[in-house]
């Protein structure tokens, strides 16, 4: 079992995203997150998977997907150089004086950002991998527990520039 | 000029040379229907079930060719073909299922006969679309008929709200689509090929495993050819059956749970497994780890997806049957095998799939079958008559057998026959059935007559739901938890043996064949079935029954338990 990424170009209409959320859960296929928007191009989506699975099961998931009428491109960012990054909310209520200083001082170390504040409750933002959000979340479980409240969005991932002009065509989704 | 969208949905039909259609009227829908009206180049046929309809399709596609056409209305209309489309989808039929549907502005609001079924069919079709402007809808009934038919063929869905059948717009329908996201397989890789005939070249014990794919690609002729060239033995699975003629000396028999001794040794056996439009369904794999074991395996599929998931692959090549066949004759040489070509003979010979010599045994109607018809299209149903058709049946270029092989839909067979009729109007129409799946879609004898549709229905009666009773008395301890269908209230509790006293079996097939107004013909003794046979061929006008009252507990042997490996079979009843 392995983690892997995967971005799709997608057509931008009613039941799409229905029908790959579907084919994962009719298959018993592992999904870990799911993101979707529109691209520069209106009438595509593009969609950023993560799952978890062994090889047998990803090569599958790569198919099924890949044959859906929809489902314009399937890209493998698994072993691929990538940015990616994930949007996250944390909420912290109940604070105390000493609380809110804890909170500031975290804010700095992790470089997250503090967008809200009310004197007793506060409102970080923090644009990080998928990891780096899941250590943010421990350390502030161990400190505020039962006092935290997450908005997670999942993530987004785009090649990296260092990838060579050819392996950029290749990704390309318009038809030639 | 502007017209309306159901009489742009009428023009499609035209324009994609369907000239027949399978259709139930309803409120959502009666706007398609009116168009319909007067439309002499387009013969409709008017069902008495959703469900009988769109087997009925089905069975018009696999018989035909063409693209089978189905029109519903919403609601109930539409949820009546979801077992259909499934059916269909499952072996790779191509069909284009139009349903109506609430208008555009009250979709959502749990409408009268609303229901989502895009939604509802999404995971069993190969496309569904509902269209929600009449300014798409040339374009989609366009490209539902190009994914319908390429590729790997299967069932596209368009719903049709109301408000855009009465639209007005633009009569024009595209001649060419591009779709950006659907790219079908046309062509082959030479390397694999060339690697794969290598492979075969040198093996001492190949043999091709057939399925379903080289049928629909109409690939008879290649696969014959390339089997004759090689020398290499042929097995089928249910649904690769007639691949090349059953009476060939090259053909072995089927492979999977009810399949020949001999083939499914072989498959076991063999060092180089040559298959061609297979997807390895557990029915014919057996235990996994231990299918071919010893075999390099070659994979010839349409299908991307079907290449390695359940056994992984040596050699892939994803191409049309047809296409990949062609090049693979042209490559072909013959191989210098006789040892296991004689091998393979004397399994044939030492352990034939055979029934017991006396009394009526299924083995003898459906040997009859292919003595009385020369030329036939045969339909079965799901269960144990159609594991028998599939061991007995004789096929070549002028039989065809259709059988529901993926989704396995009891029900299927008498309204498929129905299609294949309407479409081989001079050909020979047999169905198989047993009294179980016979009253699924009974009602469909309606239509037969209605339409003069002299098709020959094969009841094999043994009052039981066979298959799962003959599971229950294998496996089950004998208990025949709710499979007896002579039970009546009066029955005791629990009943495990079939008796003398039995209570009557309702419905009384020929009586209700009657009622219809077709003949019914009942035989009990082997010594009628050659006449009744023949009398049922000999009536041209009306469909005829045939109920055949067989064994009670007559099992379909030989049978691989489950959990077992391909070739530890259970040869014969212990009765026998």
């Amino acid at each position: 079992m392995k983690k892997r990424w995967l971005c799709l170009f997608v057509e931008n209409e009613i039941g799409v995203l229905a029908k790959i959320s579907g084919l994962f859960s009719g298959k018993s296929y592992n999904l870990d997150s799911l993101t979707v928007g529109v691209t520069e191009d209106v009438t595509v989506s593009r969609i950023t998977i993560s799952l978890t699975s062994d090889d047998q099961t990803f090569e599958q998931v790569k198919k099924q997907l890949n044959r859906s009428v929809e489902v314009i491109k399937v890209v493998d960012y698994t072993d691929v150089a990538i940015h990616m990054k994930e949007l996250m909310f944390v909420k912290v209520s109940g604070c105390s004086e000493k609380d809110i200083e804890e909170i500031f001082r975290i804010s700095q170390i992790f470089n997250i950002t503090v967008i809200d504040y009310n004197r007793d409750a506060v409102l970080i933002e923090s644009v990080k991998t998928e990891n780096k959000n899941n250590d943010l979340i421990a350390l502030l479980g161990k400190c505020f527990a039962n006092r935290i409240e997450i908005v997670r969005g999942g993530s987004v991932a785009v090649e990296a520039l260092s990838i060579d002009k050819i392996s950029m065509k290749s990704i390309s989704y318009r038809n030639p | 000029m502007d017209i309306t969208g159901a009489e742009l949905f009428v023009k499609a039909l035209k324009k994609e040379r369907v000239d027949t259609i399978f259709a139930y009227p309803g409120g959502q829908a009666i706007d398609l229907f009116d168009a319909l009206y007067g439309e002499d180049d387009l013969n409709v046929i008017m069902p008495r079930h959703e469900q009988g309809l769109v087997h009925a399709a089905d069975g018009y596609a696999r018989s035909t060719g063409k693209v089978g056409v189905c029109l519903v209305t919403s609601g109930p209309g539409a949820t009546n073909l979801v077992t259909g489309i499934a059916t269909a989808n499952y072996d790779s039929v191509p069909l284009v299922c139009f349903t109506g549907q609430v208008p555009t502005g009250l979709i959502g609001n749990d409408a009268f006969q609303e229901v989502d079924i895009v939604g509802i069919t999404r995971s069993i079709c190969k496309h569904a679309v509902t269209v929600r402007k009449r300014e798409d809808l040339a374009e989609i009934i366009k490209k539902a008929f190009y994914i319908a038919r390429t590729g790997k063929p299967g069932v596209v869905v368009v719903d049709l709200p109301k408000d855009i059948q009465r639209e007005y717009g633009s009569d024009e329908y595209p001649t060419n689509i591009e779709i950006r996201g659907y790219k079908p397989n046309n062509s082959v890789h030479i390397g694999q090929i060339k690697k794969a005939m290598e492979l075969l070249n040198h093996a001492q014990r190949p043999v091709f495993l057939i399925g379903g794919g080289v049928n629909i690609a109409h690939a008879n002729m290649e696969m014959l050819k390339l089997a004759e060239i090689t020398g290499v033995p042929v097995i089928t699975t249910i649904m690769g059956k007639g691949a090349i003629p059953t009476t060939h000396d090259l053909y072995v028999g089927n492979i999977g749970i009810h399949g020949s001794y001999a083939a499914n040794t072989a498959i076991s056996k063999c060092d180089v497994l040559f298959s061609i439009g297979t997807r390895f369904n557990d029915r014919i794999t057996g235990k996994l780890d231990q299918f071919a074991q010893d075999a390099v395996i070659i994979h010839v599929d349409i299908d991307a997806a079907s290449i390695s998931r359940n056994i992984t692959v040596d050699v892939p090549i994803v191409a049309d049957a047809k296409m990949a066949i062609s090049k693979l004759v042209e490559k072909a040489k013959p191989l210098d095998i006789k040892a296991w070509v004689e091998q393979i003979g004397e399994w044939k010979k030492q352990y034939p799939i055979t029934m017991r010599k006396e009394g009526m045994t299924p083995e003898k109607i459906i040997r009859s079958i292919n003595q009385v018809f020369d030329s036939a299209i045969i339909t079965t149903d799901v269960g144990q008559n159609q594991l028998w058709a599939t061991q007995f049946l004789e096929l070549n270029e002028r039989k065809q057998m259709l059988t529901s092989g993926g989704l396995g839909t009891m029900g299927y067979g008498f309204p498929a026959a129905i299609g294949a009729k309407i479409g081989n109007p001079k050909t020979d129409v047999v169905v198989i059935s047993g009294d179980g799946g016979m009253q699924m879609n009974i009602q469909e004898m309606a239509t037969a007559i209605v339409y003069e549709l002299p098709i020959t229905i094969c009841i094999l009666n043994n009052g039981y739901l066979g298959n799962v009773r003959q599971w229950q008395e294998m496996f089950f301890d004998k208990r025949y938890s709710s499979t007896c269908m002579r039970y009546r209230k009066s029955c005791i509790a629990n009943c495990n043996v079939p008796t003398e006293c039995c209570p009557e079996y309702t419905p009384d097939f020929i009586k209700l064949a009657e009622s219809y107004g077709a003949k019914g013909i009942r035989v009990t003794d082997e010594k009628e079935i050659i006449m009744a046979l023949e009398t049922a061929k000999n009536n041209r006008k009306v469909p005829t029954v045939i109920e055949f009252i067989i064994d009670r507990e007559e099992n379909v042997m030989p049978i691989v338990p489950p959990g077992n490996a391909l070739n530890d079979m259970i040869l014969e009843s212990e009765g026998n």
